[in-house]
């Protein structure tokens, strides 16, 4: 083989970084996989089931938004017995009050970054502006 | 007929995962096995195939230049187009890998009524290549955020870079739409150009028609056939897999199958395909070799080892059959001592 000095290296850089992955797994402390906190309200059902949900619900919030503002379909759904607004703040988080543990525990563990409350507001935010005013 | 091919291949293999990863127990083949052996013959391959280049001797320098090469001092060298230290090869070669300016010479040459021949730059290929380039590139990255737990913060820029247009729930990415263009352009490029129509094999078209399939199964799975794909816990099987662990808990959708298995093949075909030209380009002599052939001696690897023989040497060899026959010698033959 020539240029042993040249290929060798190379190739052990090659290696390492195609098994990036294991490596950095093995040296760092995993997370772990998230644990979602249920309504704390007691409510037992989601709009849809639960494994719907799970791999659905962005495409859900997407469709719902574009009901809302583009066609105006702001009918109620009815979850329960109840009728929420069609919303993401009328119905989601009136039952998954606690962002940091439902949502976002799923969120940080998959890297996805949910842009939406840039504008809209978790329950928290939401209830801390209600007493200013 | 040589594209058809591909496509019945390609078909074919989405097939093959398709039925197949609906048999129980047929999730752990498609899911952990094949991707593991798939990985065992592209780094194996890999390594083979850049050890047997190395094994090739290079007989002459044959660097290609495009510029002035170092001459005496007043005459303007040009280091990036002829470079004649190893600092400047490996600045000329960052370029060509980051920025393909090879490509961007390509010309297109047509005869005219005379008959005589004109040639005209033509950027096409090059720009095809980097929208096709930098969108796999891009979205390799970000699939890393499958594999690394906790994921770093910069996979979190980098998607929102990507994600910059925030079209959609789940967001579109630019790459996304990069890799089917850039697979289209440089698939219809083949079939429209004549002359490279009439040099394309299948090994050209396959690799494109299958990371075409690769990605819009990619996109059908993130955005349109999303029953059963639940990234958490897809997530769990890949970690697992990088963990050397891997387990498949709640039911995956078949669409994940497919996609895994199509980039199996991909990837376990890479090392015997034209796509070794990811390694292939740092082995290139026409661009890793110095454009120092007039100051440094390139020596041919397998010339067979011939001392010098000089005439003085000759002659003290056979000084004394030259006597004998009487040859006039330069020097005489030395009387022994004893005599
Ligand atoms: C630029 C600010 C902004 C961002 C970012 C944003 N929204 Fe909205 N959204 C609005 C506004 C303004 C309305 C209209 C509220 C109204 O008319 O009642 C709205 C309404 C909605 C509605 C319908 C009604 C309601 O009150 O919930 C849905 C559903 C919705 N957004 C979902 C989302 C989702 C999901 C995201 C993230 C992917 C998102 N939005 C990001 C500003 C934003
Ligand atoms: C009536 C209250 C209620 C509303 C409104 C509601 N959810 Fe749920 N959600 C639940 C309950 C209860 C569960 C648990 C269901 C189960 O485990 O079977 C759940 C489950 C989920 C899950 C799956 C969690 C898991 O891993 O099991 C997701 C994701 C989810 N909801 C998102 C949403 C989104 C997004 C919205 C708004 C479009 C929404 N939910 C609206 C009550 C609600
Ligand atoms: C079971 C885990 C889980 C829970 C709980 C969950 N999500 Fe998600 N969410 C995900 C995953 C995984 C994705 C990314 C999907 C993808 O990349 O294909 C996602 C994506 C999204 C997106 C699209 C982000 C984008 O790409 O722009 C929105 C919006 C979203 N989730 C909103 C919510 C809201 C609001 C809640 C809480 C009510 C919630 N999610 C709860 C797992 C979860
Ligand atoms: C050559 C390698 C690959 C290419 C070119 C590729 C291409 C794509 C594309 C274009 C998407 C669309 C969404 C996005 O860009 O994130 C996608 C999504 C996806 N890919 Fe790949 N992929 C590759 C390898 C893999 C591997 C090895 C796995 C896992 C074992 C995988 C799993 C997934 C999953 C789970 C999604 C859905 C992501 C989501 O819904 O957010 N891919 N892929």
């Amino acid at each position: 083989m020539y240029n042993k000095g040249t290929i060798i290296p190379g190739l052990v850089i090659f290696v390492l970084l195609v098994t990036f992955p294991i490596w950095f797994n093995a040296f760092s402390t995993a997370s772990t996989v998230p644990k979602i906190e249920l309504p704390p309200g007691g409510e037992k059902e989601c709009v849809a089931s639960a494994t719907e949900m799970r791999a659905k619900h962005m495409v859900l919030l997407n469709e719902w938004r574009d009901d809302v503002l583009r066609s105006g379909n702001k009918t109620a759904v009815t979850v329960g017995g109840k009728e929420y607004r069609r919303g993401l703040q009328t119905a989601c988080m009136q039952c998954h009050t606690n962002k940091d543990k439902f949502c976002d525990s799923c969120h940080t563990y998959t890297s996805v970054n949910v842009y939406c409350w840039d504008c809209h507001l978790t329950p928290d935010v939401a209830a801390a502006k209600k007493e200013k005013h | 007929m040589k594209y058809a091919f591909s496509f019945l291949a390609v078909i074919a293999l989405i097939l093959i995962a398709w039925l197949g990863s609906q048999i129980p127990g047929m999730p752990y083949l498609f899911g952990v096995a094949l991707p593991y052996l798939a990985m065992i013959i592209f780094l194996g391959g890999c390594v083979y195939k850049v050890v047997q280049w190395a094994k090739s001797p290079v007989p002459f320098p044959i660097q290609t230049t495009c510029g002035q090469g170092k001459s005496l001092d007043f005459i303007k060298h040009n280091r990036l187009e002829a470079p004649s230290t190893n600092g400047e090869v490996v600045a000329r070669m960052f370029l060509e890998v980051v920025t393909f300016r090879s490509l961007f010479r390509n010309t297109k040459s047509e005869i005219h009524e005379g008959p005589y021949i004109t040639y005209e730059s033509s950027k096409w290929l090059w720009c095809f290549a980097l929208i096709f380039h930098y969108s796999f590139f891009s979205i390799v990255v970000r699939h890393l955020r499958l594999f690394l737990d906790p994921v770093p913060a910069w996979i979190g820029w980098w998607e929102f870079v990507d994600g910059l247009f925030e079209v959609g729930a789940p967001t579109w990415y630019i790459s996304d739409v990069g890799l089917v263009v850039g697979c289209l352009l440089l698939f219809s490029r083949r079939l429209i150009t004549r002359h490279v129509r009439y040099i394309s094999l299948v090994n050209d078209y396959f690799p494109l028609v299958l990371i075409f399939a690769v990605a819009v199964t990619g996109i059908l799975m993130r955005f349109f056939l999303r029953a059963d794909i639940d990234i958490v816990n897809i997530k769990q099987l890949t970690v697992g897999l990088v963990t050397l662990s891997p387990v498949i808990g709640a039911k995956i959708g078949a669409i994940f199958y497919i996609h895994v298995f199509l980039v199996c093949v991909l990837i376990a075909y890479f090392p015997f395909s034209k796509l070794m030209h990811f390694a292939g380009v740092f082995l290139s002599p026409t661009r890793n070799l110095r454009n120092d052939s007039r100051a440094v001696r390139h020596i041919n690897p397998w010339n067979p080892k011939i001392l010098p023989h000089s005439y003085a040497g000759y002659e003290d060899e056979f000084r004394e059959f030259m006597v004998n026959a009487d040859i006039p010698v330069e020097k005489e033959l030395t009387p022994s001592k004893d005599e």
